[in-house]
């Protein structure tokens, strides 16, 4: 559905967040806000549901142990069993102090990729994607605060003069 | 806002009054000009070096690892010298980066981009030399773990020189994605500001459609943490896992369990000399000496006293140990090193590490440029040294003295190695030009914190910011349509039904007039819940094509609704107007 927005530019991030918590007391949703860069505590004032990609860091980094100690102990207990130096590989956590580093390396390795990668996901970022910003000028040194208009642009645009938004655009936007 | 508070008593790490568009500007400066004529000179001085190390790899390869200065005695040399130190170098981008992210230090936000990059280049340099050892590097992939080709012979999981590849692959692979997702937000300024197709193309294609929404920035935060949380432990275990490489043999000089810390500690030693090397270049030459300030140097110059210390400790403690454990063999290992035929490497190694960094102790000499250039040089030079020491000291007089010899490098040996300096200068000198070699984003994140022009206004007592009461430049809302939004709210509580001519007017303006001239009437029963009826009443009030229709949101929903008094909220569950997006662009 092609919707109607109103984009209120603001050229700091202080203003910025003042603006957030007023149009948020007025009772409106705020589609989206783009940033520069990262605005502290501006993901609270939107009410903006925590972001949980820490634990999938953690689970991921579970799986990594579980892949490392499957893949050792088949490698070098069940399939091929040796005895070097006199030390017999017939046990798995008898032999695993030499197993450890891998261990945390394949752990490391598995958190930190899935999670990169989930995020690329997530926030929908890969080669040859399409910037989304409506305006270039919000990776610089503006701030876009936009809401969408149910009827109510005049109201919208009064309550944004009053925040100290510098430039006020209303725009047609298609959501996904 | 409280978390911009920053003690008074705290130097600004951002001088110059700057605002954020002067950051932009500064860090897109060197990016978006032409390279002078120092930069193409010291390019092909390092194009040089690299073809020369390429042609001594190629000679390598095709003749033998016989072409190097190698013996039966002294079978590891420079090439392992050289991987533990270009290894070592790498540990500083990953410790400004994490670590002291971790520690919250704002001071690593000027200096980590090029750390990190400075890292990857190095571990680059330092993955080559095993793989070239080799000998038939075309076979490097049986380090991986897969059997061979009769059934079940694996790789040998007890061996530290595989816990290396994988140490190695992790670490240059995760440091990677660090600055990569780092990097995205500051590829999307360069994009955003570039002019010509090409480069808008090339950058909106690294920053993978970076955007900055909210919740981007609170994931990115979020990864940023996690990944420093991740890449702390990572980075100690590296070089721990290639201090095994010798810890774990029986080699007396090597056997020995200080070697984790005192590896490590040596790494983070070297990796700073080497960043402060690259730095007080590179802030000259990229004008980027507001950023990158004397108390940057000065903090990373602390770090390297430090850390030498740290290393100094270690190679008395080590003399200690070697005395203390009253094996012959371990004490003549460490009288050989000091006294012996290589004295003059182990005394420069002295020199070098544990010495030199105690100039720091004053201030004078710390804040000094030209000072602090010449010592992280002389670090650099005393590491390597220290590499060379353990690797060739420990080797060469064994337990057969009929066997004990020295070892020379050919002119192969230095090749490589010069080639490795040359081509990491390469990578580094393109980094530098096209690449953002500050990272914008988070020093505009502290600048109202750290910079001086905000300092400068917390000290005088005024505030940072000021609401602006001028009224905005309102731009997409017509003077009219203003108009009509205002009636329409005085309207909606007594709105007359016989007002359908009204509202029609509006609801045209709103989505856009039909003129038969140019357009063509589309068949509006295609969209799902129009009938003939519906097309005879939207035809009526002026709507004919799809154009129109897709334009409608839920405020024309509603004037529909009160024009046509037929089924109410039909358009708007059915989403005419999506549908008739898609039918108006087939």
């Amino acid at each position: 559905m092609a919707s109607k927005v109103i984009q209120a530019f603001y050229n700091d991030d202080d203003v910025l967040m003042h603006a957030v918590k007023k149009v948020k007391a007025a009772k409106h949703h705020i589609e989206e806000v783009y940033c520069p860069f990262p605005v502290h505590g501006l993901d609270k004032a939107m009410g903006l549901a925590p972001t949980r990609l820490a634990v999938t860091a953690f689970l991921y980094g579970c799986v990594g142990l579980a892949v490392a100690t499957v893949m050792m102990n088949f490698i070098m207990i069940e399939d091929w069993p040796q005895d070097i130096g006199g030390k017999p590989s017939f046990s798995y956590i008898e032999n695993m102090p030499a197993f450890v580093p891998i261990m945390f390396e394949l752990t490391v390795f598995f958190a930190a990729h899935l999670m990169v990668i989930t995020f690329y996901m997530r926030s929908r970022l890969w080669p040859f994607k399409d910037a989304e910003n409506p305006d270039l000028r919000t990776t610089d040194d503006h701030f876009l605060m936009e809401i969408e208009i149910h009827d109510n642009e005049a109201e919208l645009i009064s309550l944004l003069s009053e925040t100290g938004a510098v430039e006020i655009n209303i725009s047609e936007k298609d959501l996904h | 806002m409280a978390s911009h508070y920053e003690a008074p008593i705290r130097k600004p790490l951002v001088i110059g009054d700057k605002s954020y568009h002067d950051v932009t500007v500064d860090i897109a400066a060197p990016v978006e000009g032409r390279a002078n004529l120092h930069w193409w000179i010291v390019f092909s001085i390092a194009l040089a070096a690299f073809s020369w190390g390429i042609g001594c790899i190629i000679y390598t390869v095709s003749t033998g690892i016989g072409t190097w200065g190698l013996n039966k005695t002294v079978n590891w040399a420079w090439d392992i010298t050289n991987f533990v130190w270009w290894v070592g170098i790498g540990h500083a981008g990953t410790l400004i980066s994490a670590v002291l992210l971790l520690f919250r230090q704002k001071w690593r936000m000027a200096i980590n981009r090029s750390a990190e990059a400075m890292t990857i280049f190095s571990v680059i340099q330092a993955g080559l030399f095993p793989i070239i050892h080799m000998g038939r590097p075309w076979l490097a992939y049986w380090v991986l773990p897969i059997p061979n080709q009769f059934g079940s012979l694996w790789v040998n999981f007890n061996s530290p020189l595989l816990w290396d590849v994988f140490a190695i692959s992790t670490y240059l692979s995760v440091s990677l994605v660090f600055w990569w997702t780092g990097l995205l937000p500051d590829f999307a300024m360069l994009r955003d500001r570039a002019v010509l197709p090409f480069q808008k193309k090339i950058y909106g294609l690294l920053s993978f459609g970076w955007s900055g929404r909210a919740k981007d920035w609170q994931r990115f935060e979020e990864v940023s943490l996690v990944l420093a949380g991740l890449a702390t432990p990572l980075v100690l275990s590296v070089h721990t896992i290639v201090s095994f490489d010798f810890a774990t043999s029986v080699i007396p000089g090597w056997h020995t369990t200080i070697f984790p810390p005192y590896f490590v500690a040596g790494a983070i030693f070297s990796g700073f000399a080497m960043v402060n090397t690259l730095l007080i270049i590179m802030r000259k030459v990229c004008h980027l000496e507001d950023y990158i300030t004397v108390q940057h140097i000065e903090l990373m110059n602390i770090v390297i006293m430090l850390t030498g210390s740290i290393v100094g400790c270690a190679y008395i403690t080590e003399l200690f140990m070697a005395w203390y454990s009253g094996v012959e063999y371990e004490q003549y290992a460490f009288l050989n090193r000091a006294t012996g035929p290589y004295w003059w490497a182990y005394w420069s190694m002295m020199t070098c590490n544990v010495f030199s960094p105690q100039f720091m102790w004053f201030k004078k000499l710390r804040t000094s440029i030209m000072f602090s250039f010449f010592i992280s040089i002389v670090v650099n030079i005393g590491m390597w040294f220290e590499r060379f020491v353990i690797i060739v000291t420990s080797l060469h007089r064994d337990y057969l003295p009929s066997s004990w010899t020295m070892f020379s490098p050919t002119f192969v040996d230095i090749g490589i190695f010069i080639g490795t300096i040359g081509f990491f200068f390469v990578l580094f000198l393109l980094y530098a030009r096209t690449f953002p070699v500050i990272a914008q984003a988070e020093v505009k994140s502290i600048l109202k914190a750290s910079g001086s022009k905000y300092k400068k206004l917390r000290d005088a007592g005024q505030p940072l910011y000021q609401i602006s009461t001028q009224a905005p430049i309102i731009t997409g809302a017509s003077a009219a349509k203003t108009e009509t939004v205002k009636e329409l709210v005085k309207e909606k509580t007594i709105r007359p039904i016989a007002n359908a001519e009204k509202d029609a007017s509006s609801l045209l303006a709103a989505i856009g007039t039909f003129d038969p001239a140019t357009e063509t009437a589309d068949d509006l029963k295609k969209v799902k819940g129009i009938g003939p009826k519906m097309e005879q009443t939207l035809n009526q009030i002026g709507i004919f094509t799809f154009v129109q229709v897709a334009r409608m949101t839920g405020k024309e929903y509603d004037l529909l609704d009160s024009i046509t008094e037929a089924f109410p909220g039909r358009a708007q569950r059915d989403d005419w107007a999506g549908q008739a997006k898609k039918l108006s662009s087939k």
